[in-house]
């Protein structure tokens, strides 16, 4: 693992943290699109020599993670009027003591999986803090929209521990991958501008008229 | 070849329906696919194919079993459609029909998968192509059930994705020719993989999945979904989208039982089990929706179906048949509602009682569905439930298979008090007298008439490919 990719990849983990102590929902957005940018650089980083397929999966990561995604999630806000504010169900304060101990726990298991690649450690701890800060977020954030932005830093944490299987796991399953996330984030993203019209505002809180009396 | 037509002749279907602006075209475009569909069925069990794109694509016993659930339960549904569509017009439009095509499609897609990432991409699309058909009324009750559906089922899914990197991890160790992620090549080479990972991938891929199927306690989604969407969409979920979920879970519990690894995953199968029946039997009781009381019905099966593989040996068979019933009684029971539910406009037990008068055919049919979903004999999901329930006890679970039973008559009684009530009972307000439309009845009295079939007599092939079922899951036949 090269110097670049190590630094790429704690990055990934400060966008996390930016996430959990913003109060400002375009500044998720943006955060979201940064760690997509860095999880496009680093399969390009990652390995030594150059191949079709690692660009290939470096420029669908750019177009679909970087620039798609926050395209549309800010035009959600846009359209819909969603208010500005993130509106936390627990405090920034606590959410970011939260991550970090997540971060920290996810770090002290990683070398505990062996796994045969090389920097494969660090890769694990990654993946593992990015898979439960999206868990911190999508539960401790009322509006829709920040949860999908919970959801996509799950996915993305998905997405680094699967960069230990692209030399074995054929490219047609990482295409794969990114469509799902794409067309699901799209379908979720049509969802939540139809909450925003029916309720007048974007939070999940409202949806409660269904349960057991 | 034919194999691959299982799922692009649904796939095609789904564009060409979408082109068509007239409905009638996209009803009749609708049938013609489930007939083709379950014709290519009929010959893939005929002559068995060959597995094709380099072994990713094949038609195996269990996989072929549901495949045929799946097809079967499709053709009834699309024929229940056009008297479905004739009545209600979607506000979806055009979508309604595309999306049930392409639901079929990815619903193939995941019974023919032998490589475990491609079933999941199947899995993560009948997840999407589901979302639009519970939505279709556009209201704000069915918005917020597709929310909650698309939230837990995609972190669901996220979590099955990560079982399955963890089960590519597993196989590093494997011999250099091993395919990465096909089933044959993974249990061939079962007693190289890493067990840890092994384990990992299991735990990952029974919370994924088993959030898509509903189990007790990842089951949130369930009742609210399942009281929203439209019956015929209901009945798709509770048969279809759970088979083949529970699909995922079979696929990777074979791994394990060729890796030795059974008694690891065998109380975690237990436990989702019993979980499920008691949450199933405290919720029934007093249920004021069918539709809702379905779901909660369709919450104890999953667990039925978990605790069969569980215990292993004859509930391994047992479990399988009971995909086949289970699927067979939903698509009844929720085809059955959803007449009662076009003649009055309410699934609310209390506003629909005596409709032993102005429904007949329906009302007998619901009571029939009771009794088939609930497991009386003469019919099929007695089998199989008392075959799971003899595996309990000859694998030396008698405590739990009291248990059990005792939940299962639970669930009997709560369920027969609201479906009797709706049966018989006063009309209190007066349901028209209606005309029942053959095309609404055809698709419920089929699949009455298959699960009580099953009651009595298994047909030669399908007893041959449950005893190979069987056998892949490290079981045995009766």
């Amino acid at each position: 693992m090269t110097q670049i990719a190590s630094s790429l990849l704690l990055l990934v983990v400060l966008a996390d943290f930016v996430v959990l102590g913003t109060s400002r929902m375009s500044t998720c957005i943006r955060a979201i699109g940064v760690q997509g940018l860095l999880l496009a650089g680093l399969p390009v980083f990652l390995h030594a020599e150059w191949s079709v397929h690692m660009a290939g999966l470096a420029l669908g990561t750019a177009a679909v993670k970087a620039v798609g995604l926050p395209w549309f999630l800010s035009w959600a806000i846009r359209e819909a009027n969603v208010r500005r504010e993130v509106e936390p169900l627990v405090g920034f304060v606590p959410s970011l003591l939260i991550g970090a101990v997540m971060v920290a726990g996810s770090f002290a298991v990683a070398p505990t999986l062996p796994l045969p690649v090389q920097g494969g450690t660090l890769l694990v701890a990654v993946a593992l803090s990015n898979v439960l800060t999206g868990l911190v977020v999508l539960t401790s954030r009322l509006k829709a929209v920040t949860q999908v932005v919970g959801y996509l830093m799950l996915e993305n944490g998905i997405y680094v521990f699967g960069l230990t299987q692209t030399q074995r796991v054929p490219f047609l399953l990482e295409l794969g991958v990114l469509l799902d996330v794409f067309v699901g984030v799209f379908i979720m993203g049509i969802v939540v501008f139809h909450i925003n019209r029916e309720f007048d505002s974007m939070s999940s809180s409202h949806l409660e008229e269904l349960r057991e009396p | 070849m034919i194999v691959l037509a299982l799922i692009l002749v649904p796939a095609f279907a789904a564009l060409g329906a979408y082109a068509h602006r007239e409905s009638a075209f996209r009803t009749g475009w609708l049938v013609v696919a489930a007939v083709v569909h379950a014709g290519l069925v009929g010959v893939v069990w005929a002559a068995p194919p060959e597995p094709v794109l380099g072994g990713w694509i094949a038609a195996d016993a269990i996989g072929l079993i549901v495949l045929s659930v799946v097809s079967g339960l499709f053709l009834m549904a699309a024929i229940y459609a056009v008297g479905y569509l004739r009545r209600e017009t979607p506000r979806g439009g055009r979508a309604f029909v595309s999306c049930l095509l392409a639901f079929l499609g990815a619903a193939s897609l995941v019974t023919l998968s032998q490589h475990l990432g491609v079933l999941w991409v199947g899995m993560e699309a009948t997840t999407l192509s589901v979302a639009p058909l519970i939505y279709h009324r556009q209201d704000r009750r069915s918005l917020e059930a597709v929310w909650k559906y698309l939230m837990l089922s995609s972190v669901g899914i996220a979590l099955a994705l990560l079982g399955v990197f963890f089960l590519a991890t597993a196989q590093f160790a494997a011999p250099p020719g091993a395919r990465p992620l096909v089933l044959p090549d993974l249990v061939r080479d079962a007693s190289r993989l890493t067990p840890s990972w092994l384990e990992a991938a299991f735990v990952f891929l029974l919370a994924g999945y088993g959030t898509k199927m509903g189990l007790a306690p990842l089951h949130s989604w369930k009742p609210d979904t399942y009281g929203e969407a439209p019956s015929l969409v209901g009945g798709l979920m509770a048969g279809v989208l759970t088979s083949c979920a529970f699909l995922g879970i079979v696929r990777v519990f074979q791994v394990l039982v060729a890796a030795g690894l059974a008694p690891f995953a065998q109380p975690l199968l237990l436990t989702f089990g019993i979980i499920s029946l008691v949450v199933a039997a405290a919720f029934v009781l007093g249920q004021a929706d069918v539709k809702r009381l379905l779901a909660y019905s369709s919450i104890e099966h999953m667990g039925l179906l978990v605790l069969g593989l569980g215990f292993g040996g004859v509930g391994a068979y047992g479990t399988v048949l009971h995909v086949v019933n289970n699927a067979l009684a939903k698509g009844l029971l929720f085809l059955a509602v959803g007449n009662v539910v076009l003649a009055t406009g309410t699934s609310l037990v209390a506003e629909i009682k005596g409709l032993h008068r102005a429904l007949p055919a329906s009302a007998a049919l619901l009571v029939v569905g009771l009794l088939a979903a609930t497991g009386s004999p003469p019919f099929g999901s007695f089998v199989s439930e008392f075959t799971i329930l003899r595996s309990a006890v000859a694998s030396g679970h008698v405590v739990m298979a009291l248990v059990i039973a005792g939940l299962i008559v639970m669930i009997f009684a709560g369920m027969g008090r609201s479906v009797l009530r709706v049966f018989h009972g006063d009309p209190g307000r007066a349901v028209a007298a209606h005309a029942e439309d053959i095309w609404l009845l055809a698709g419920p009295v089929i699949l009455a008439g298959a699960v009580l079939m099953l009651g009595v007599y298994i047909p030669a092939p399908l007893g041959r490919a449950l005893a190979g079922a069987a056998a892949a899951l490290g079981g045995v036949s009766p």
